[in-house]
Formats: structure tokens, sequence, C-alpha cells
């Protein structure tokens, strides 16, 4: 048996070490771990809750508007003050706008080279003179000699199946989705100042009245991104689709799936969300169960923390200590939690699963549409695997952008009827607590917050790669990734592209995982749920 | 042809490849000069420097206890965009976020090129000193670090954690965590440091000192702090698009309100901006389409060295502003970038003998 061990794992954000056991060309076991410890809710003891949304968003540099949201939204929920629908409008737009942004960067700067070998490439005989264009400048810097972030890649492995046409074009679009990523920043800047580090959602709302000029900006952005999506981004999933269709059902892993729902719908019921919240079992998919954070539980016996009973993050006890890398006992800062005792997957295609499976009718089209067009009408089950994760996160990019020319309409609609309100007013209670709960591009995202004498007594979060890459819990049960691993097929040790496939279909973010604790004091965290 | 014509030859090839005009070409650098705080003149000499370049200067850049703000703020830039820094300008070896290597393939990178050295070293994140807090391939950051810094000919710090630490390393810094100048100092290296305090990075800043070093051949004029002084010399206060108003009295109080949509000042809504040196409001962010101020956020200072502690309670005003109107007067305000200025050389003398006493990270137990 081999066992291989990568690290660093590239193409994702943060400090990742993957360990897995091939036996006959299969992965047989596989774990995961977290390298970097920084703790955040530790920082945040003492200091005035408002600040919580600023420094939270640097727990993730990736989906910081997120963070800086689902912070905001506990403190809305603490001080008990409700945006205003204006409010509510904006911030679903700089946060769409993070979205968009970073499932195009998944896509083509993450994820795709793992399909797409850019040396075969080389290869096309493009006929369009914008395609020779790419190729001859690939060329040449091919021909450099310096092959920058595409040297010493796995290019030539057989795993890899796209034709050279289909690898230029992708190229080019990698080069061009570059400029995209960087457009839909600018309209999270439009309304939040700078992206990343969004400085306008603080709790009651936004600080800005928009005006005609930042409206105007705001429409044409988006639909220049619309346009692309469409055109492009669309597009070249389904060019590249047909070859990888026998990747199909890898990486599945459990297939538990949970949402806490993103989006804030008028009403500000988390289930009528854009993305409802929601969880699936695949004990008994398709029904839709309660998501309720009183359920979740964090276990930490194979977490360099010290041992304790699995918690609830209200009554969160975490106690540090590193012990060298074991995998039979301790070998991440990961936590792992758990809803109802069983480990879930977060992210778009968890969205995705639960809305098609709550009924939600543009996700039930655009699933239905995609398995009619890869042949497997009426099986959503066929999209549990790294396929149905590339294909989620796309077809939410698209959702997202279509939603965020409705919002313009919608605010627009507002501020003509004489309603301009961003922003309400709140004083900070002396005591006080609050939950937030939201979705980051990633997944599942949660803020606990506890004030006393006006000032954090504590603070919590659970984020989404947490859920995703975390460890074994108490009963030894692996972590989504982990137990997506299982099973996959490796041809070549010495290069485990296919490991890196599964991996990267989680989009994990390492930054955002690992940040709960007290290293210091020892000292046990008594948080209550409000 | 001589060789110097061939090669000039194809460098024109190669502009024209890409639709630049030699005309275009020589404006740019031009405008490059301008923006690089020199005169228009040295536009030909610079565009001379860049024909002559044949190799693309190698750079390799390393994520420690980062939250990866800065590569995201980094392939948020404009003219040049990020495409044309990694493909035409420099040679990003090395960068976890991006590269198509993995694993040992990544490894084989660093050791090559720690072999070959002459590279820009780009360190993001701090470096946690914590055993077993912060690590990459197995190895403490703090070694990998050393391993790297020694064989690069000059250091770009990018963003607060790796000039000291940042929000991670604020009170009581759980993991231990320092910055470039203090690692440098524990492993005994020493080479060329540009910091570039802000968080995010604003990624002008850093495209500014990557072209000043290749075009110039040296890095640029640098603060006490080693900051760049083309863009950390002012305050913001100084060249903020609300500052008629602060002068004039007039601020708002309520964010959303009418006062702020006719873009009052936000002094009063707790902006560090009279404290806070940085060029923020001239060069803006993501492609110049905002900044914080503009869309109606008040700065939280988090230009400044310690910021997260320093200016903790962002919506608390500064204390120590005199406000016109309030029997002040506008010299107030620049009185505080004066002192501001003051004690940035004080605490520089502070923070060495500090750091020459007890090695500056001590846990205060969480308490402010």
């Amino acid at each position: 048996m081999a066992r291989i061990t990568i690290d660093p794992m590239t193409r994702i954000e943060g400090h990742l070490r993957i360990d897995v056991e091939i036996e006959g060309g299969k992965v047989k076991d596989a774990w995961t771990t977290g390298t970097l410890f920084r703790g955040f809710e530790i920082i945040l003891q003492g200091r005035d809750p408002r600040d919580a949304w600023h420094i939270t968003q640097r727990i993730c540099g990736v989906c910081p508007t997120s963070h800086g949201h689902a912070s905001s939204m506990s403190m809305d929920d603490a001080f008990k003050v409700r945006p205003p629908d204006n409010g509510r409008i904006i911030r679903n737009m700089i946060e769409g706008a993070q979205f968009v942004h970073s499932h195009i960067l998944w896509f083509y700067h993450l994820n795709a080279l793992d399909y797409v070998d850019v040396v075969s490439a080389l290869k096309a005989q493009p006929k369009e003179a914008s395609l020779k264009k790419v190729q001859g400048k690939l060329k040449a810097f091919v021909d450099s000699g310096q092959l920058g972030p595409f040297a010493n890649a796995y290019w030539g492995h057989p795993a890899y199946k796209l034709p050279p046409d289909v690898n230029l074009l992708a190229v080019a679009h990698y080069l061009e989705a570059l400029q995209m990523q960087a457009k839909a920043a600018q309209v999270s800047a439009l309304f939040g100042g700078r992206m990343p580090m969004t400085m306008t959602s603080p709790p009651g709302g936004v600080t800005h009245v928009p005006s005609v000029d930042d409206l105007k900006n705001y429409l044409f952005r988006v639909k220049e991104l619309q346009d692309w999506i469409d055109n492009v981004f669309i597009t070249d999933l389904l060019a590249i689709a047909p070859y990888y269709l026998g990747a199909a059902g890898v990486g599945k892993g459990y297939a538990n799936f949970l949402s806490w729902g993103v989006f804030e719908d008028a009403s500000f019921d988390p289930k009528k969300r854009l993305l409802p919240r929601g969880a699936i079992f695949a004990s008994d998919f398709p029904k839709v169960h309660d998501a309720k954070p009183e359920d979740v539980m964090e276990h930490t016996s194979h977490s360099w923390y010290k041992n304790s009973k699995p918690l609830n993050p209200a009554t969160g006890e975490t106690d540090p200590q590193y012990t060298d890398y074991d995998s039979n006992k301790k070998y991440t800062w990961s936590k792992a939690p758990r809803l109802q005792g069983k480990p879930m997957e977060v992210g778009a295609l968890a969205r995705m699963v639960v809305a098609y499976a709550a009924g939600q009718p543009t996700v039930t089209k655009l699933i239905n549409d995609t398995l009619a067009k890869i042949g497997h009408p009426g099986h959503p089950e066929v999209l549990f695997g790294i396929i149905g994760r590339i294909a989620a996160r796309t077809l939410e990019c698209k959702m997202v952008a279509d939603s965020m020319e409705q919002w313009g309409l919608e605010l627009i609609g507002n501020i003509k009827n004489g309603n301009t309100a961003v922003y309400a007013d709140y004083t900070i209670p002396d005591k006080a607590q609050g939950i937030g709960l939201w979705e980051a591009p990633r997944g599942a995202l949660g803020h606990w917050i506890d004030v006393d004498g006006k000032k954090i007594k504590n603070y919590q979060c659970v984020v989404p790669t947490t859920w995703n890459v975390c460890p074994r819990d108490d009963n030894g049960m692996r972590g989504p990734i982990e137990e997506a691993l299982i099973g996959t097929a490796v041809e070549n040790a010495e290069k485990p592209l296919e490991v890196l496939r599964v991996v990267h279909s989680f989009d994990p973010c390492l930054a955002c995982t690992v940040h709960v604790i007290h290293p210091e004091s020892n000292r046990i965290m008594d948080f209550k749920v409000a | 042809m001589s060789k110097k014509e061939e090669v000039s030859k194809q460098f024109l090839d190669a502009l024209e490849f890409r639709g630049i005009k030699r005309r275009d070409f020589l404006k740019y650098c031009g405008a490059t000069a301008v923006l690089l705080g020199l005169s228009e003149s040295f536009g030909p000499k610079i565009a001379a420097a860049v024909e002559k370049a044949t190799k693309r200067t190698p750079v390799i850049w390393l994520n420690f206890a980062s939250d990866s703000g800065c590569t995201e703020a980094f392939i948020k830039a404009t003219y040049p965009s990020p495409a044309e820094v990694i493909l035409d300008i420099l040679s990003v070896d090395y960068n976890e976020t991006i590269m198509a290597a993995a694993g040992k393939q990544a490894d084989e990178i660093l050791a090559n090129s720690a072999k070959a050295g002459g590279y820009i070293l780009i360190v993001e994140g701090g470096i946690p000193t914590k055993k077993g807090h912060g690590m990459i391939s197995n190895k403490e950051m703090l070694d990998v670090f050393k391993e790297m810094a020694s064989p690069c000919v000059a250091i770009v710090a990018i963003g607060s954690c790796a000039t000291d630490g940042g929000v991670p390393a604020a009170k009581p810094n759980p993991s231990q965590i320092i910055g470039t100048k203090e690692a440098m100092q524990r492993v005994g290296i020493n080479k060329p440091l540009v910091n570039l305090d802000l968080c995010p990075v604003n990624p002008q800043y850093l495209v500014g000192v990557v072209v000043n070093f290749l075009l110039l051949g040296k890095l640029p004029d640098l603060d006490g702090f080693g900051r760049p002084k083309m863009f950390y010399a002012q305050t913001i206060h100084d060249n903020c698009e609300r500052r008629a108003h602060f002068d004039a009295g007039r601020y708002v109080e309520k964010f959303g309100s009418n006062e702020e949509a006719l873009g009052y000042c936000l002094y009063k809504m707790g902006c560090k901006g009279p404290m806070t040196y940085s060029a923020c409001p001239k060069i803006q962010y993501n492609d110049r389409t905002s900044w914080c101020i503009k869309a109606g956020g008040p700065c939280i200072g988090c230009a400044e060295r310690g910021w997260t502690d320093k200016f903790a309670g962002f919506y608390e005003p500064l204390p120590g502003v005199k406000i016109p109107g309030l029997g002040g007067v506008e010299a107030g305000a620049d009185k505080i970038g004066a002192v501001a200025a003051v004690a940035t050389v004080a605490g520089i003398a502070i923070h060495a003998a500090a750091t020459a006493a007890s090695g500056r990270t001590k846990d205060d137990g969480g308490k402010k």
C-alpha cells in the first residue's frame, strides 16, 4: 500500500495537507489537515462589537464580504435592529458580486487546470484570429523557458481528456476570466468601497445612499457579467463536460447537504431566501429537513485540542494543544462539526440540492435542463460528486448574476417611490446575544456573538471549509472530503491528479477553517445561545 | 542587422503582436514615469530599460499566516492586469494560490529557485512562531522563510500581516505571529525590504514597486517604516474628497442620512483618515471604481502599523482632532498629521528598544 502526501495542496486558499493511501490503484483511506492556526475568536474578545464585522472579514480574503455580513447579521439579531429594505437589497448586491467573482475565479483559475492541459493547447489548429493570437502568446511563453505558475505540473497526464482545440479555448478564457473576476469585484467595490474588505455593511444596514451614477454603473456592469457568463462561462462548461462525463459519481462522498441559505428575502424568512435554508440527508433524500444551529456539535478528538465531549459552538470549549502529526490520533487544526451527528457537505452543490428539493423554481429549471442535457433526466443524484460540484457553481453563478439585475431594479423602484432608507440606527445593549447564519460562496457560515458590558464577551464562527475539510469525529467517521476521496482511481501515484480533482471540487478555503480557541489560558468558553 | 537592433526588433514585434505600437509604448513609459513621481523625460530611459530586459524577473510569492486577501487584491490590478504581470512582466514561479503544480512538484520548484537565487521574494501574511501553528510541507513557516529569504535579491512584504503580523497578531496574538522585518532579524537575514502596509495591499502599490524595481533597477525611496514615500507620504485626510466639508464643519452624524448622500465628512462616524498615511484617495481601489470613504465607509486606518489595536473602536471619533467651527481651525487636523509623524519616528525607536529587550510579542492576556 502506497501513501501519498500532498503538501502544499495548491490552487486553494490557505494551507492544506492531503494524505491518501492507495491500494490496487484506488484511494483506500484519506486524511485532510489544516496546517495554520490564527485564533480570531480570542482576538475579538473585549472589543467593541461593531469592530467585529471588519475584523472577521480578515478571516478570509476570498469571501470577506460573507464573513462581514454574517457578523453584522449576528449583531442585527443581538441589537434587535432590522435593516431597511434598501439595506437588505444592497447587502445582497455586494454579496452577489462576490459570489460571481468567486465562482469565476474558482472555475478558471483554481479548478480548470485539473481538466485543461495547457501544453496540449500548443497543438491546436485554430482558425479564429483571436485564438491564433492566444496560441502565439502561449508559444512565446513556453519557448521562453520560464513557465511561471504553469511549471512542473501534470501536463500530458492520461486523465486529461480534452482535444487540443478545446484546451486552447479554455486557456484563452482563463486569461479573459482573470479580467472578468476583477470586474465582478468592481461591482462589490461600487457599493462596498473596495474589494476585498468591503467597508459599508455595518449592523443596521449599509452606510451609503446610492446615487444615480452608482445605479447606472451597477446595472451596466451586471449586464456585462451576465453576457459573459451566458456566452462564455456556461458555453465552456458545456464544451468541456462531454469529455468528462465518465467522472460522474467520482468524489461522491456522504451526500448529506447543509445550507443556511443566502440572499435575504423581503420577509427575512431564511426559508424564502433566494437559496433557502435546509438540510438533506442521503438516507431520506429528497426530504428537506429544518437546519437548526442548536443541532450543530463540534468534535475535537482528532484535532490539535485537548479532548472534550462534542459541544455546540454556542458552548464551545476549545483548548489547543499541538502534538506532532499522527493520522491515527491527532492530525489537524480543524475541528469536526456535525449536524444531528452527521458529517455535512456544504457549498454550491449543497445549496442547489436543498433548493431543488425545496422546489425553488429557478433552480429546479436549471437542474432539470442540465440533467436532460447530460442524458439523466429525473436523476439529480447523478450530480453528487465532482461533476455536480462544478456544474452547481456554474449554474449558481448565472442565477446570482441574473438576480443581481433584479435587485438593482427593485432598489431603483424603491428610490423612485421616495424610499431612500438604507440604515436603521440602534443602541448597543449592555448584554445581548445573536446569531448570523448565512452562506459564503464555499458554503454554510455561522457567526455567534455574545455581548456583555457593551463589549464582546465571546465570539464563535463555524465556517464552510470546516464542514468540508474536517477530520474524523469522535465516532471515527471521516470528514466529507476524506470520505469523497475513498475509491478514487489514481493512475500514477507520483502525479495524483485525480486526488486534486476531488479536493478542488470542494473549493477549500483554509484560512476560514481554523481559528477557534484560546491558546494560552485553557479557559472554557461559556457561550450561551440566544 | 546588429545584435542590438535584432533584439530591439524582436521586442517591437512582440509589442506589435499584443497590439501596442511603439509610439503608444513610449507614451505608457512616460505615464509610468509620472506615476513613479519622476519627470516625464524619464520615459525614454524606461523604454530603453524594458527593451534591454530579455528574461522576466523571477518572483517567489510565499503565503504565511494570511487570508490570501493580498493575492485576491493583486489579481484585481489593472494596467497592467494580473495576466500581463504574470505572463509578460514577471515570472511568478511560486504562488500556492495560482500555481498548477502541487505537493512534491511544488516543493521542487521552491528548492530549484532557492538554488538559483536572484528572485524577488513577496511575503504575504505574518509568521507564527509558536510550534506547529504554521506549517508548509511539514516545516515551520519561519524555517521556510529563512530558506527562501537567503537567496533572494529583495523582499516585498505586502499587507499589514506581512509587515507586522496584522489582524491575527492583534492582542493577544494567539499564534505569536511576527512581521517580515522581525523575522529577518530573528533568522539573521539582511536584505532590502519594502513594506506595503494596508489591509489588504492596494494592488497598484505592489505593481508600482515592481515597475520601479524593474525599470529603474532600484527600490523606491522609503520612509522610516520601510514604506515607499510615493504611497505613504501624506495622510488620507490630506487628499480626501470630503475634506472641504471637514474644513467647513459639515459632518455626517448618521449613516444613510442626507448628509451622507451629500458627501459630508465622516470624521464623527469614526474616520481615521487624519491619522492614516496612504494614497488611498488618489489611487483608490478596483480600477478606481471607488474607495472606502467615497462609498460612505469611514476609514478604519488599516494602513497604519498595529491598526487593529491602535484604532480599536473603529466607529468612535478620533480623540484630539480639532474640529473647525467648534473653536478649532483647519490647522488642527494638519497638526494631527504632524504629531502622528513625530509619533511614528518615536514609535520606531521604542519598537527597536522593545524588540532588543524582550522580543516583542508578549501576551497581555487578551485585556485591552
